[in-house]
């Protein structure tokens, strides 16, 4: 009764998103007020439709209907009951559901905050993410329908894939498709404003904060995808150029762009063209991210049931969607006008040159990605391309975006001066060789110079609020009074980009990770990177659907104790599948990772790590996505300075 | 250049993209594009040798007509997948060998029984050692070999319906 429920509730969803895609952009063609007026209604009509439809699934999967086809592959009785809630998006079916239902909710957000927009644009934007939802849905209810029924109906069902049943990767998905399916409201902008012709300061206002809003999700789902691989995988790498993570770091690396062009739209109305496109490009590659895993032509651990048939159907849709919009843009870009004159060196000038070596980035990635594909499909050669080329290609141009990344800020708009700006950072150019050089010591040239790089991008993000702030240069309490009168948008900046430093940083330390392999039989004593790790016991325990073989190992530090951990090897009853379980002991300097291998007369493999920094790599991630919120919560972002400017259209033809 | 001709090319890229995703997607349906195998040595070379109690190499070098060799094994569960298309191509009129890997006799039998019998001969590799000459990667696994004992193609896993029409193009090159 629930799935039927679910069922039918998605099939109304579709029905709303079908008027929503028609009613609002024939309206506002045609400049029918009263239509335009339907279209929030109909988007938080659909969004409820598809919350309901949703919580039905998790109902469902709550109470182990396995006479559901979707609950019965993916589910069973002994399930901890987090991962029965969290699973409703793990399978392939119940996950394009849940990237139906954000896209639902970005187009009930736009609904209910989109007040100050004037209400032609709105509609127009509306209509755009109904036509989105409209193809998305029909898939979901056609082709991946999570409520479908089997009969007879088993007894049990068939569990989760045991690497999944983790509370890191239960939120992993949410947060990126939250911001996959986010960037779905610059897009709409972005074709909502070809389509009336007109794009303002006003426009890249809007903009900016459901850009801001979808690229901290999709930080902080890189982020916890690349610290479930950490920690679950065993291996102890945090980034391993696999196609998925390229598939989630391309539309980051763009959406990234887009933030900072959108910028140059709203302060000095030029780059529209570039920002538009840019727009567009995120989604598009978040798109065609997902289509690329779930048709099975990208390799990775990331695999869904491979299906070429569900495969056409996707790519049928991206070519509306995507083609769509880039016909529009085709055929309307070249009469948006550009104003906007700037110098070379400027503050423009700097975010065309983030914006250039961002996508230059992510040209890079791309290639590496998909070449080897094409190569594949032109000459039946089979080639792979692995971390050398994308560390060789990457790093060279990621240089110059985090040189000119504390530059960037202290420029003037229009035209800048460079050696004042550089004067300005000269104790943070001096801090940052300080630790280059002594990280030198420690490290290899190109660590030592990542670490510098990472302390000039923190200093210079510090340096940026010092300067606002008139520090040492006007009394102390004078100082403090312009910090707490800073724009929060202000301080977003400089946690965005000291976050990207810290992350640096985590990745240069992980260069002088020191990690052992070892037979140890219980009562064993290894020493590594100045700790002593003894296996005290080897023992069994049991969980809710594994049983598990645990090891405990205590570490001390020149005698000290300093922790025990007890890393595992499960082995889950109903999948027949073993894991490792490692376990971490931080202090935020660095990180001790043991995991428990195979056994062999008494004996046990052990896997040591110390990776200094490592944390940082996380730490950082947050700190951006914390830079982003709090430009977020800047209230000069969501009060649109022309407000009201244009009930023109409203009135239009009334 | 044209400012006009520079904004369509998003649209021109995406549209090749697009255009080549579909055949990529039309080849793994077909069997024609695999992304995650590696291609067999074996494709345009003579097959290799061997003697099992059903066939040998030289059986299927005489045939004197294209032969499709298929590894299978009655514990294989794509296996049971794969049968019915089997069963289609051979009365199409493809000529079937089968090829039972590391399965027992009786094993092999009760499988044919259960789902027909596709193979016009039907030889029993127990020991897997034949299957390691061809560089089979699992079962199910077929290769195509032609008139002259050329092998011209491999597919692995279950073949699908599609490929009938594959086979009926390739047979008749």
């Amino acid at each position: 009764m629930i799935a039927e429920l679910g069922h039918f509730a998605l099939a109304l969803a579709v029905a709303f998103a079908v008027v929503q895609a028609i009613l609002p952009l024939w309206g506002a063609w045609r400049g029918e007020a009263r239509l335009m007026q339907a279209a929030p209604a109909l988007a938080i009509g659909q969004a409820i439709a598809l919350i309901v439809s949703f919580g039905c699934l998790v109902a469902v999967s709550v109470n182990d209907d396995f006479s559901v086809s979707n609950i019965y592959e993916n589910s069973n009785t002994l399930k901890p009951l987090l991962y029965k809630i969290t699973g409703a998006w793990g399978s392939h079916e119940g996950s394009i559901l849940f990237w139906c239902l954000v896209l639902s909710l970005c187009g009930g957000a736009v609904a209910l905050f989109g007040n100050p927009l004037p209400s032609g644009l709105r509609a127009r934007v509306i209509g755009i993410l109904g036509v989105t939802a409209c193809g998305f849905e029909a898939f979901c209810l056609t082709e991946s329908n999570p409520f479908t029924r089997i009969w007879p109906p088993p007894a049990n069902g068939q569990d989760m894939n045991p690497l999944l049943q983790d509370p890191g990767l239960a939120f992993h998905p949410p947060m990126l498709y939250a911001g996959y399916v986010g960037f779905a409201i610059p897009f709409a902008f972005a074709v909502a404003a070809l389509l009336e012709g007109r794009i303002d300061a006003a426009w890249g206002r809007w903009v900016r904060p459901w850009t801001l809003g979808a690229w901290c999700c999709l930080t902080g789902g890189i982020a916890l995808g690349s610290w479930w691989s950490y920690y679950v995988l065993g291996w102890g790498g945090f980034w391993f150029w696999d196609p998925v993570e390229n598939a989630s770091l391309l539309p980051w690396l763009t959406g990234t762009a887009l933030l900072h062009s959108a910028i140059v739209v709203e302060k000095r109305e030029a780059l529209k063209t570039w920002t538009v496109l840019l727009a567009i490009g995120t989604f598009a590659l978040s798109l065609s991210g997902t289509f690329l895993v779930r048709s099975g032509i990208l390799n990775s651990v990331h695999s869904f049931a491979n299906d070429p048939a569900r495969g056409v159907f996707i790519l049928g849709l991206l070519a509306l969607i995507i083609g769509g919009a880039l016909l529009i843009f085709a055929i309307r870009a070249p009469t948006l006008g550009s104003s906007g004159l700037f110098a070379p060196v400027s503050r423009e000038g700097a975010l065309v040159l983030n914006n250039i070596l961002l996508c230059s980035i992510a040209a890079v990635v791309m290639t590496g990605t998909i070449y080897p594909l094409f190569t594949d499909l032109l000459t039946s050669e089979k080639i792979s391309v692995g971390p050398p080329f994308f560390n060789a290609t990457v790093l060279p141009l990621a240089t110059p975006v985090f040189l000119a990344m504390s530059l960037g800020p202290t420029l003037s708009w229009k035209r800048a001066a460079l050696a004042p700006a550089m004067m300005r950072l000269w104790w943070a150019a001096l801090i940052a060789l300080a630790v280059a050089g002594i990280a030198s010591f420690g490290m290899n040239a190109l660590p030592a110079f990542a670490m510098g790089a990472a302390a000039w991008m923190v200093a210079g993000a510090v340096a940026e609020i010092v300067e606002r702030i008139r520090l040492f240069r006007v009394p102390v309490a004078n100082s403090l009074q312009r910090l707490v009168a800073l724009p929060l948008s202000t301080f977003g900046t400089t946690l965005g980009h000291a976050g990207l430093g810290v992350t640096i940083a985590g990745i240069a330390g992980m260069s002088m990770a020191a990690s052992q392999i070892v037979l140890m039989h219980p009562g064993d004593s290894i020493p590594l990177a100045g700790y002593d790790f003894k296996l005290l016991d080897l023992h069994d325990a049991k969980g809710s659907n594994y049983n598990a073989r645990v090891a405990d190992i205590a570490i001390s530090r020149k005698g000290v104790p300093v922790v025990t951990l007890s890393p595992e090897r499960r082995a889950f009853t109903t999948q027949t599948m073993t894991t490792t379980e490692a376990k971490i002991h931080t202090n935020l300097l660095a990180d001790l990772y043991v995991v428990l291998g195979d056994e062999r007369d008494g004996a046990a493999v052990m896997r040591l790590h110390w990776n200094p920094l490592a944390p940082w790599i996380w730490l950082g991630a947050l700190i951006m996505a914390l830079g982003g919120a709090c430009s977020l919560v800047d209230r000069r972002l969501r009060i649109a300075a022309p407000t009201r400017a244009s009930v023109r259209v409203g009135t239009l033809r009334a | 250049m044209n400012r006009r001709l520079l904004l369509g090319i998003p649209l021109v890229a995406a549209g090749a993209a697009g255009v080549a995703f579909y055949a990529m997607l039309h080849g793994m349906e077909t069997g024609t594009f695999d992304p995650r195998g590696t291609n067999s040595m074996l494709i345009d070379k003579p097959l290799p040798d061997f003697t099992l109690a059903g066939f040998t190499s030289a059986d299927v070098r005489a045939a004197g007509h294209p032969v499709v060799i298929n590894f299978f094994a009655s514990w294989c569960v794509p296996c049971v997948d794969e049968a019915p298309t089997l069963m289609a191509l051979a009365q199409a009129g493809v000529s079937l060998w089968g090829i039972a890997y590391k399965d027992k006799p009786a094993a092999t039998d009760a499988f044919l029984a259960r789902h027909g019998n596709p193979f016009t001969r039907l030889a029993r590799d127990e020991p897997g050692t034949v299957a390691i000459d061809w560089g089979v990667t699992g079962v199910p696994e077929s290769y195509l070999i032609d008139a002259n004992g050329i092998v011209r193609w491999r597919f692995t896993g279950p073949l699908p319906l599609a490929a009938t029409k594959i086979l009926a193009e390739k047979l008749h090159a």
